[in-house]
């Protein structure tokens, strides 16, 4: 009984597995993972925004000023601490201060939040405000009121040269 | 009450009872729609489960042509959609019927779910109908959403993004779903036709729970406004043609407000928003869904918490699951229930404020008053409930409903 039990079950679960695995990216959709991007055009003090994935990245090419407050901020006053010099690494570890590359999706419900335009509102803490449900974020793109629980997330990307940088 | 009947009925038509003696749907229609024992007392309130029952049709049907003309795909599945509006004959008018068709499939809905709330008719012995309800709420939920991602217009867009971002608040499972509801990366075009799917196929689904509700319905029959069972034949009259005939007036006349919306304000409960092509890269400055889930979003944005947000929200319907076993009165009908009848009222005065504010920005003035609301809306079912029902003194029952009817006409 026990042992007729156990193979139904296996068998029920062998059967759901492909209907399940089914609702799962397909191959096509998995190929369109990953951008390049060439930065030498964005000055400094300007972001852009590409799409990646269906959905936007910011890259935003930050001044001394910015990215001195963004090194400021101690970690007590974060909800998510991450430091910054973490935020602005790329996979090969280079540390590039200038270059914050981020996923453009409030991590509260999914909107993109304003900040990379210029004359966008940037919230209370010079980084982006989305205007969805009021989360602010910092000049390093990190969470720091409202209701969203998570910094912007950084994808992988990796600078293949000083101009162009690979984005997943 | 449904087993009481007299005897089986004799058809005189040979081919209706040569069908009837092999497969008796003329004997069912007969025992079920016919001679069916109710209670004589019923006011307007009772005529919405037969209106939804319609709005239901109406959909389906509606549905089933619009259908015929959609392409559910990101690059062309707004621009079928103004095809429709534009180019195919009639296309505007199905499109508005259907459109219109799902606001006013809630309001007889909700009306109708004021009613049970009202008269206590998830009461013993009617608990399971009650919960069938409540299943066909939220699957109607599940398929208005996904319906009104299909036009692909910016609200479609963003308001798919929204919801389906929520199920990330759940922690371990919560990333796989998203992933799972999207087949992407994003909302994207693997979503538009994972919900077209389910669109078209929940709406049957409905259909198979309206039948087990309507087979739970007869087995206890119908509630009524005094909320007393019938006693006896004085108490009941046949279905038809009395029920027949009002059903048949209430659904006219219900008809007759949603033509006026269908043909002179189509778009008036909609979102111009929704008139501009999907944009991954623009969110709307103000994200509102449709009306009929206002009141749910206020409570989800009223908890300045994400997970705690989703769970309030989910839990608003979760507790009319256990509503039976919340209210603690033996009496049914409010008419009877001096003090709960006046919280009953409050709270529909709540979820109309709750519906103000989720249609606000969530600033200032209205995230205190969506909290204050919220915390009405779960108080009344979890504390005033359960605790009202031991204290309260309900005024005395009518022996009978022919006796509340008939002292009501003699006074």
């Amino acid at each position: 009984m026990v042992a007729t039990g156990a193979l139904g079950a296996v068998g029920a679960a062998a059967v759901a597995w492909p209907f399940i695995n089914n609702l799962n990216p397909a191959a096509d959709t998995l190929a369109l993972s990953t951008i390049e991007v060439n930065v030498t055009p964005i000055a400094v003090g300007q972001a852009v925004t590409v799409k990646w994935r269906g959905k936007p990245v910011f890259i935003r090419h930050r001044t001394e000023a910015e990215i001195k407050e963004a090194e400021a901020v101690p970690m007590s006053q974060l909800p998510d601490p991450e430091t910054d010099n973490k935020r602005v690494t790329d996979t090969a570890k280079k540390v590039r201060p200038e270059w914050l590359i981020m996923i453009g999706v409030c991590t509260h419900l999914g909107c993109v939040p304003l900040g990379n335009k210029p004359g966008d509102p940037k919230g209370e803490f010079g980084g982006w405000f989305c205007p969805c449900h009021g989360s602010s974020y910092d000049t390093s793109g990190r969470i720091r009121k409202g209701p969203a629980p998570k910094n912007l997330v950084i994808p992988d990307y990796l600078f293949t040269s000083d101009s162009l940088v690979r984005i997943g | 009450m449904a087993s009481s009947h007299g005897t089986p009925p004799v058809f005189n038509n040979k081919v209706i009872a040569w069908i009837d003696y092999r497969l008796p749907i003329f004997s069912y229609i007969e025992k079920e729609y016919h001679t069916f024992p109710t209670p004589r007392n019923f006011n307007y309130f009772w005529n919405f489960g037969a209106i939804a029952t319609v709005m239901l049709v109406l959909m389906i049907a509606t549905g089933i042509v619009l259908a015929t003309n959609y392409t559910p795909h990101v690059l062309m599945a707004f621009d079928s959609v103004e095809r429709i509006d534009r180019d195919v004959p009639q296309g505007w008018l199905i499109r508005d019927l259907h459109m219109n068709g799902a606001s006013f499939f809630f309001i007889a809905v909700y009306i109708h779910i004021f009613r049970g709330m009202y008269y206590g008719s998830y009461k013993a012995p009617r608990e399971l109908l009650w919960i069938l309800g409540v299943v066909i709420f939220l699957l109607m939920m599940a398929t208005a959403f996904m319906g009104y991602v299909l036009p692909w217009g910016q609200m479609s867009f963003w308001g798919a993004t929204v919801i389906t971002n929520l199920f990330s608040a759940l922690p371990v499972v919560g990333e796989s779903i998203v992933t799972w509801l999207w087949g992407g990366f994003a909302v994207d075009n693997p979503t538009l036709n994972r919900f077209f799917a389910l669109h078209y196929l929940l709406p049957f689904v409905i259909v198979a729970v309206v039948a087990l509700h309507v087979v739970a319905l007869h087995i206890h029959g119908s509630n009524n406004p005094t909320g007393i069972d019938p006693k006896g034949p004085q108490d009941t009259v046949p279905f038809h043609p009395y029920y027949t005939m009002k059903d048949g007036f209430g659904v006219v006349c219900f008809l007759i407000v949603y033509a006026v919306f269908v043909f002179f304000a189509p778009d008036y409960m909609g979102h111009p928003d929704n008139y501009i092509p999907a944009n991954p890269l623009v969110t709307p400055a103000h994200i509102v869904p449709e009306w009929y889930f206002l009141p749910f979003y206020a409570i989800l944005r009223a908890i300045p918490d994400k997970l705690g947000g989703v769970l309030a929200m989910f839990g608003a319907i979760a507790v009319l699951f256990i509503l039976p076993w919340l209210d603690t009165s033996r009496v049914r009908s409010c008419t009877f229930r001096p003090i709960y009848k006046w919280f009953m009222m409050f709270l529909v005065v709540d979820v109309i404020v709750l519906g103000i504010c989720g249609s606000k920005p969530p600033e200032g003035f209205w995230v205190p008053l969506s909290q204050l609301a919220t915390l009405y809306y779960f108080a009344h079912f979890l504390v005033l409930l359960p605790i009202l029902g031991k204290i309260e003194r309900p005024l005395p029952l009518p022996p009978s409903i022919a006796d509340a009817v008939l002292k009501k006409k003699a006074v």
